[in-house]
């Protein structure tokens, strides 16, 4: 008999977490809410850095979390969660009782909700659109404004729900930045003839190969940078887009009309997982995401003994920092549980 | 005539769309590496004619980008051409050419204009 984990959500973490689990010779329960697994990789076209095709990516973890050890339980939440002695009890909704030597909560991350920031019109104006609803036009290949017709110039607001205290998001969502060069340089591949301006506070190009695609984005592609926040987005009657911002290099107001304006959506601890905090007893931080134990040594360490996190259910990652922190949520149960074995 | 002391303000805000970015194009297609500028500033700081008068390169950059032209045909006759500011930028940015180009094209500009 192998010992058993639960993990909660069927993203990026939680694929890679089970996959990894099975590995170490654990059985593994996959609980996912939706039909099926991925989460929001499903949504997206192609990934930053590299342009990598985002069907990869789910390829590579269905590879390693579908195989005997691991039970896929899909369309499932849970109801309950208590803690008997040395195991966990889990109710999902389908009435099923999950038995758990221990688990690892991936529950990931929700997209800021544009239509919060109301001044830009998510919602509102038919030309104003979210990230996300961009990378859907991506993987359709066509890029129109709501007439169907092409846009020629188009504007990316960064650090929509992030970075923003009217909105009770403090911090930095840190990908918005990279998937706001990433996509402008995937607009102009596809409108050769259009322009792009990208409206940031900050670059925040910490990642690898990330400042690199920005200088691709200005040098080869010609985005144009402009360094201020838009106070406000309206419509002209033709439907077109003005946008005020400050151009803070220039000292000066600036005003542009555009076919296309696109917000760059945050990220932000999502709803079920906040559910999941409030089912099982788990700690959160003043940014609403699940709080480890100790930033530097205990970053998959939950306020509960055998209970463990990973991915952006604790601070927005990218796919490359989730898979390494499930892969540590892992090493964290290996160590908890000694082995896979009973 | 009484002078009451009031005057007409002149607006502020760049009319992006309104403004003439043929300087920045005529830059953009001699001098490519025009484009990579991020603004940090470093050429303002090591700037011979910008520590003893009032000239930025960094910000001439900007307002060429954003059609503010007569500004900055006011101000690029202060450079020197010393060039110090092409060693220290981070992006590798030729400014020397650009500010060069940048005089070329308000010449060619004033030249058919006339």
């Amino acid at each position: 008999m192998s010992k058993h984990v639960v993990v909660i959500g069927g993203g990026v973490a939680g694929l890679e977490a089970a996959g990894w689990l099975a590995k170490a010779g654990f059985d593994v329960s996959l609980v996912e809410k939706e039909e099926t697994t991925g989460g929001h990789i499903n949504n997206w076209f192609k990934l930053f850095p590299d342009r990598r095709v985002s069907g990869e990516v789910k390829k590579y973890l269905d590879g390693i979390s579908i195989n005997d050890r691991v039970k896929l339980l899909t369309g499932t939440t849970l109801t309950e969660f208590s803690r008997n002695s040395d195991h966990f009890r889990l109710i999902t909704n389908h009435g099923k009782e999950l038995k758990a030597d221990a688990v690892i909560v991936a529950t990931g991350f929700d997209l800021f909700n544009s239509a919060r920031k109301e001044e830009y019109g998510y919602g509102i104006y038919d030309n104003v659109i979210s990230s996300a609803d961009l990378e859907k036009m991506f993987r359709n290949g066509l890029i129109t404004m709501a007439d169907g017709n092409v846009p020629k110039k188009i504007g990316m607001v960064h650090c929509v729900g992030s970075r923003d205290e009217k909105v009770g998001n403090l911090f930095c969502s840190k990908l918005c930045c990279v998937t706001a060069v990433k996509q402008a340089i995937e607009i102009k591949e596809n409108i050769p003839e259009s322009k792009v301006f990208c409206f940031y506070m900050d670059m925040r190009m910490g990642g690898a190969h990330y400042e690199e695609l920005y200088r691709e984005a200005q040098e080869k592609w010609g985005v144009s940078f402009i360094r201020g926040k838009v106070s406000e987005a309206g419509e002209t009657i033709n439907h077109r887009i003005v946008v005020k911002v400050e151009d803070t290099l220039a000292g000066r107001p600036l005003k542009m009309e555009l076919d296309l304006l696109v917000l760059m959506a945050g990220m932000e601890m999502s709803k079920d997982g906040r559910r999941v905090a409030e089912l099982a007893g788990l700690r959160t931080g003043d940014n609403r995401y699940f709080a480890p134990e100790d930033h530097h040594f205990g970053a998959n360490v939950s306020n509960i003994e055998g209970v463990f996190y990973a991915g952006t259910c604790t601070a927005p990652m990218n796919i490359t920092e989730t898979i390494s922190h499930s892969r540590a949520a892992v090493a964290e149960v290996t160590e908890y549980l000694k082995s896979g074995l009973d | 005539m009484e002078k009451f002391g009031y005057t007409i303000s002149k607006i502020r805000q760049i009319d992006y769309d309104s403004n003439d970015r043929s300087i920045a194009d005529y830059i953009a297609s001699g001098e490519p590496s025009f484009l990579k500028c991020i603004e940090c500033g470093c050429c303002s700081a090591t700037c011979t004619t910008g520590n003893f008068t009032r000239f930025s390169l960094r910000e001439l950059n900007i307002l060429i980008k954003r059609g503010e032209n007569t500004q900055v045909r006011n101000n690029i006759r202060k450079c020197m051409f010393c060039g110090k500011c092409i060693l220290v930028c981070p992006r590798g940015v030729n400014t020397r050419n650009v500010i060069a180009l940048a005089k070329q094209a308000f010449q060619k500009a004033e030249l058919y204009a006339v």
